[in-house]
Parts: structure tokens; C-alpha cells; sequence
């Protein structure tokens, strides 16, 4: 394996449930104790259930959830960041590196701004581009780059479908030219007709653009198909972990069986195995 | 023998942006003890042709003087020409019960789940509260929910999603319904808990022996749960036949595309291929064949722009809207 781009080691983030009068509240923990490393390049998938904790682990290597214990690292080779202890500026550099696409094209992007302006916002908030001709073709290389027609550029998201959406919503993350990207369930609001575009987008812009992926989702089909690695976390562990191929051929653990088992086959006659796995429950400490 | 037959539904929703056209010509029949699949993508009128046979769409609604929705088996119900809520009653919840994606929209947040089961038998039925609550109890326990006794004094939200839709199930088939309706029951839930819930649902059918119309997104939920499907776009019927037939021999470039579209976990190495294009908007609605905008095996200039192919039978019971002359 190549040097990884992103590590992390034995990362725990909890969360505080309700208060107490004395003391300190009860914490449930998201994410227990989890080691991942995402090598430079790589298409990583990240698979569980709703309450696995995958959407947190995304979130905390974006430094946007609390981490309790453990360490995160995050090295290019020329930059090197500590995402527990970022200073200010620190934290502001690692935001054009490091980016996030949301699942909701329709909530993510502003009614009121022109597509224009949604692609250049993260630009100016930064400070990456000097003038408006800058940002202008800035936006333009980028939203060329995801197949969005620029004369659509000055109109508003409303006019446009949840596919077009997502591309908008993408271009946007990739506008300040992050290397590393964790798509939290990016397809699963999408028309089957309308996600394998942008599936096959997403693998076209990690070879024009050299980027890495954190592919957050809960469709194992969709995950074996662009991931070149997987990891499977239930109730806040990496309880598998392993080239998508191996996983897929022989998965080892009970939970990666039971949900490989689910996937609703599209032959009628190919009744899928009912794998009987006994479900485990979150823990609340204090 | 046909329990439900729908025919030559049209149905627009007036707007301030004028008449929306959602569903177009749709005609299906539902036989007793059969499943009949409705699929399609967001737009497809799947939703809103299943809230006509509840008579659920909002006051925005016009039906075309054409369209029939009659349930048979005793005197037929002409259900569109019932006006009154009255009317409906027994209809809505008694012989058709309808159950929703998101339990948790569906049941009354602020009383319990028990008195809702209740509640509705007592509307429906002619039991005693007590029998209400025994049959009730009754059917949660049917469903896989443990300990119903002491579920049915609970809230809604003390509920895991799993168990919403099974109370849901429970409630909808406490009346002893002739037809479900199952607008994409198991989309919200997770893979190994929307497994449940279609093992459950199929071993319902053989037990009570209703018909159940499941619409869904998902070709593969269809795939395990129907036995005829009909494949919807844009407010039309694009294909439909037995769930074989449609799902390895598809005669339409619109079912190939969804399924070519599908990620395969049997050949990791097949590329996804997406159907071109974006789905119209309804304000938009394509001439012709509604799909011929997004069809990449048409030529310019074909039929399919201008005029509506009718439905064609591919073989007996297998139909798809193409022109006679593009069936093999």
C-alpha cells in the first residue's frame, strides 16, 4: 500500500446525551476506537447501516465532529495536518485540501444564488482568487470539468433536476481544488437513471484531478462498483475492512454477511440467503 | 379474477403555472392474491396514480371524465365517482388499506400506538374495544414485534424504524383489507431490516391472501416481492408483464436503461451506464413517446417524437408501448 494520505488511529468521538446536575452527562460514543488508513489516490468506501457512525467519521476527519481520543492525520507529502489540534489558520488552509459533498442536492445548495456564485462562494470566502475575472474562470474550469453547460451558470438551482444538482453541488466542493473528498451518501437522493452518471462522474474528475475519496454510503451495490476499497462499521466500529473484491467474494464477518445476504437480488428466482446475525445495541457510558 | 381495474386514468393538477399532466392513459388490473409492482423514478405518477385509488390527491386534482377505477368482487365500485368523504369509508382503510415510506409521518406522534389500532377498528368494525385491543395485540405479535402487550401502550417514537413499518403493517391489515397499497414501504429502512419487511410482507400475502399494488423504486425489491410489474415514466406505462418476463426479456429502451443503469454485483467489471439526459420537467412534458428525449436507440426523426405508440403485446400478457412494427 501506497503511504496514506489520511490516517487514523484509534479514533473515538462521543457525544453527551441529555445533563446532568452533577457530574459530567452520560456519552454515547459514534465512533469506538477506529483505525483507517486512505492511501493517496484510493477510492475508499465506508458501508453501514443508519446510527453506524460512518457519517461521523467523515465528519471528524473534516475536523466537524468533536474527536474524544484517538489521532487523525492528514499528509500530502508536503502539507501535514494534525486534525485534533488545528490552529485557526492552520484549519483554514487544511479546508481548501480537504472538502465535503453533501447527499441532498435539493438542501444543499442556496435558492437565492446564481449557479455562478454558489461555484465561486468557497473562492472568495477563502481568498484563493484575487479578482472577479480569476474566479470567473476559475468556475468555468470547474464547472466544464463537471459536465455543467456554462450558460447555465447565471441561472438559479431551482431550475434544475436533481442530477444537474448534484453536479453543481460537486463543482462547488471541488472549486477551491481539494485532494481529498468524503461524499456522504452523494447518490442515494438520486434516480437510478440519473446515479450511474454521476457515479461515472466522480471516477472521470479522481483521474482529472487526482483525488482521493471517503465514499460514505449504505448500497453495497453502488460501493462495490466505484470503491477499490471497503469498509464495512457497525454501531461505531470497523468490524471488516479489506479490498472491495475480497469483501465481496468472502466476506468474514457475521454483520458484512447478513448485509451482503439483503441486497434484494434482480433475478425473481434467485431467492437471497437469509443470514441470521444477532444485533448488538449501542452503548451509553456514565 | 380481477380485483381492482384501472382504466385510462388521467390525472392533472392545476397550478398557478397552469395544468400539470402527471398521469397519462395508465390502465392495470389487480388480481385477487397477486402482486402488482409499480415502478418507476421521481416524476414517474406512481405515487399519485395509488392516492386516485384512495381518492387521496389534494383539491388541485382533475381526473379525466375517461379515467375508471372499479373494484369488483361484490357490487363494483366506481371509487372516482365517489365525492363524499362518507362515501369512502368503507373504501379508505377497509377494503383498501394503504401503508407509507416514513412510519413516523404516518402515526399520530402524541397517542399511542395501541389507541390509533384501535381507533381505526372501532371506525371500521363492529368490535368491542376489548376485542380491538386483543386483535390488535394480536397482529403486532404477527408482525415479529416482541412483547406487543407492552408495545401497545408505547409511543410511536419509542419505536425503531423496523418496528414502525411492521406496526404499520399490523394496523393496515388489522381490517382485514382485499388490496395494500404500499407506496415504497421499505426505501427508509436499512438493507437487513428492508429484507425483514419483504420476507414478512410475502409470508402476509400467503396467509391472508390480499392483493397488495407495491410501488418502489427499486427494481431488485420488485424483482423479490411482485409477480406482474408495471414500469412507469413521466405519468405513462412504458412496460408491463409478468415479473420474468419484464426484468430478463425488457422489450422497452426505458426498462433496459433502469436495469443497465443498476449497479450488478454478480460482474463488478460492467461499467454503469446511465440512461442520457434528465428527466423533464412536468411543466416540459415531451411530444409522443414521453421518453424519446432521453431514448438513445431512436433515430432522429422517428415516430416516437410526434405520435404516442400504443400498448403492443409482446407476448400473452407482456406489454410495452412501442409501435407494432419495433416488436420481435
Amino acid at each position: 500500500m501506497t503511504t496514506p494520505l489520511v490516517s487514523i488511529d484509534n479514533l473515538t468521538v462521543a457525544f453527551p446525551i441529555g445533563r446532568k446536575l452533577f457530574g459530567p452527562p452520560p456519552m454515547v460514543k459514534a465512533v469506538k476506537n477506529v483505525s483507517l488508513s486512505i492511501p493517496k489516490g484510493s477510492f475508499v468506501g465506508l458501508v453501514g447501516e443508519s446510527g453506524s457512525g460512518k457519517t461521523t467519521l467523515g465528519r471528524a476527519i473534516l475536523q466537524a465532529a468533536p474527536i474524544t481520543d484517538g489521532k487523525i492525520t492528514y499528509d500530502d507529502g508536503e502539507r501535514r495536518y494534525d486534525i485534533a489540534s488545528l490552529s485557526k489558520d492552520k484549519l483554514r488552509d487544511f479546508r481548501s485540501q480537504a472538502q465535503l459533498i453533501f447527499q441532498d442536492p435539493y438542501a444543499a445548495l442556496s435558492p437565492r444564488m446564481t449557479v455562478r456564485d454558489i461555484i465561486a462562494e468557497p473562492l472568495e470566502v477563502m481568498g484563493l482568487t484575487k479578482t472577479r475575472e480569476e474566479t470567473d474562470a476559475r468556475v468555468r474550469e470547474i464547472a466544464a470539468k463537471c459536465r455543467i453547460n456554462l450558460e447555465h451558470l447565471r441561472r438559479y438551482p431551482h431550475a434544475f433536476s436533481g442530477g444537474q444538482r448534484q453536479r453543481i453541488s460537486i463543482a462547488r466542493t471541488l472549486a477551491a481544488g481539494p485532494k481529498f473528498v468524503v461524499a456522504d451518501e452523494c447518490v442515494a437522493a438520486l434516480d437510478v437513471s440519473i446515479q450511474a452518471d454521476i457515479l461515472n462522474l466522480l471516477k472521470q474528475l479522481q483521474r482529472d484531478l487526482d483525488l482521493t475519496y471517503l465514499f460514505i454510503s449504505h448500497d453495497l451495490s453502488v460501493v462495490a462498483h466505484v470503491c477499490d476499497y471497503v469498509a464495512v462499521m457497525y454501531l461505531g466500529e470497523i468490524v471488516e475492512e479489506g479490498p472491495t473484491r475480497e469483501i465481496f467474494a468472502n466476506p468474514q464477518h457475521d454483520y458484512t454477511k447478513a448485509l451482503l445476504a439483503a441486497i434484494p437480488s434482480l433475478d425473481p428466482d434467485q431467492r437471497s440467503r437469509v443470514v441470521s446475525f444477532e444485533r448488538g445495541t449501542v452503548t451509553v457510558d456514565g | 379474477m380481477s380485483l381492482l381495474s384501472v382504466e385510462n386514468l388521467s390525472i392533472r393538477f392545476k397550478t398557478d403555472e397552469g395544468l400539470i399532466t402527471t398521469v397519462e392513459n395508465v390502465s392495470f388490473d389487480i388480481q385477487e392474491g397477486e402482486v402488482l409492482g409499480l415502478v418507476g423514478e421521481s416524476g414517474s405518477g406512481k405515487s399519485v396514480t395509488a392516492k386516485a385509488i384512495m381518492q387521496l390527491n389534494g383539491r388541485n386534482t382533475v381526473y379525466d371524465p375517461a379515467s375508471k377505477i372499479t373494484l369488483h368482487g361484490g357490487p363494483d365500485i366506481d371509487i372516482l365517482s365517489l365525492k363524499r368523504e362518507r362515501d369512502m369509508l368503507p373504501i379508505r382503510g377497509g377494503q383498501i388499506s394503504m401503508i407509507f415510506q416514513e412510519p413516523m409521518a404516518s402515526f399520530a406522534p402524541a397517542i399511542t400506538v395501541g389507541k390509533q389500532m384501535v381507533e381505526q377498528l372501532q371506525i371500521h368494525t363492529t368490535m368491542s374495544k376489548a376485542q380491538a385491543k386483543e386483535l390488535s395485540i394480536e397482529m403486532l405479535d404477527r408482525v415479529g414485534i416482541t412483547e406487543p402487550a407492552r408495545r401497545f401502550d408505547q409511543y410511536v417514537f419509542e419505536f425503531s424504524g423496523g418496528m414502525r413499518q411492521r406496526a404499520m403493517i399490523a394496523m393496515a391489515l388489522t381490517t382485514k383489507p382485499r388490496l395494500l397499497i404500499a407506496d415504497e414501504p421499505t426505501t427508509a429502512l436499512d438493507v437487513t431490516i428492508q429484507r425483514q419487511v419483504i420476507d414478512l410482507m410475502k409470508e402476509l400475502i400467503g396467509d391472508f391472501g390480499m392483493s397488495i399494488l407495491f410501488i418502489t423504486h427499486d427494481l431488485g425489491v420488485i424483482a423479490q416481492t411482485a409477480d406482474r410489474v408495471a414500469v412507469m415514466y413521466l405519468g405513462r406505462i412504458m412496460e408491463q408483464g409478468a415479473v420474468r418476463d419484464v426484468l430478463r426479456t425488457p422489450a422497452h429502451a426505458y426498462t433496459r436503461g433502469l436495469l443497465n443503469a443498476l449497479p450488478n454485483l454478480d460482474n463488478l467489471d460492467a461499467p454503469l451506464t446511465p440512461i442520457p439526459g434528465d428527466i423533464p420537467s412536468p411543466l416540459e412534458r415531451p411530444s409522443g413517446c414521453v421518453f424519446h428525449t432521453r431514448n438513445p436507440e431512436l433515430a432522429p426523426g422517428s415516430r416516437y417524437e410526434t405520435e404516442i405508440p400504443p400498448m403492443s403485446e409482446i407476448r400473452p400478457g407482456h406489454f410495452a408501448a412501442l409501435f407494432p412494427e419495433d416488436v420481435q
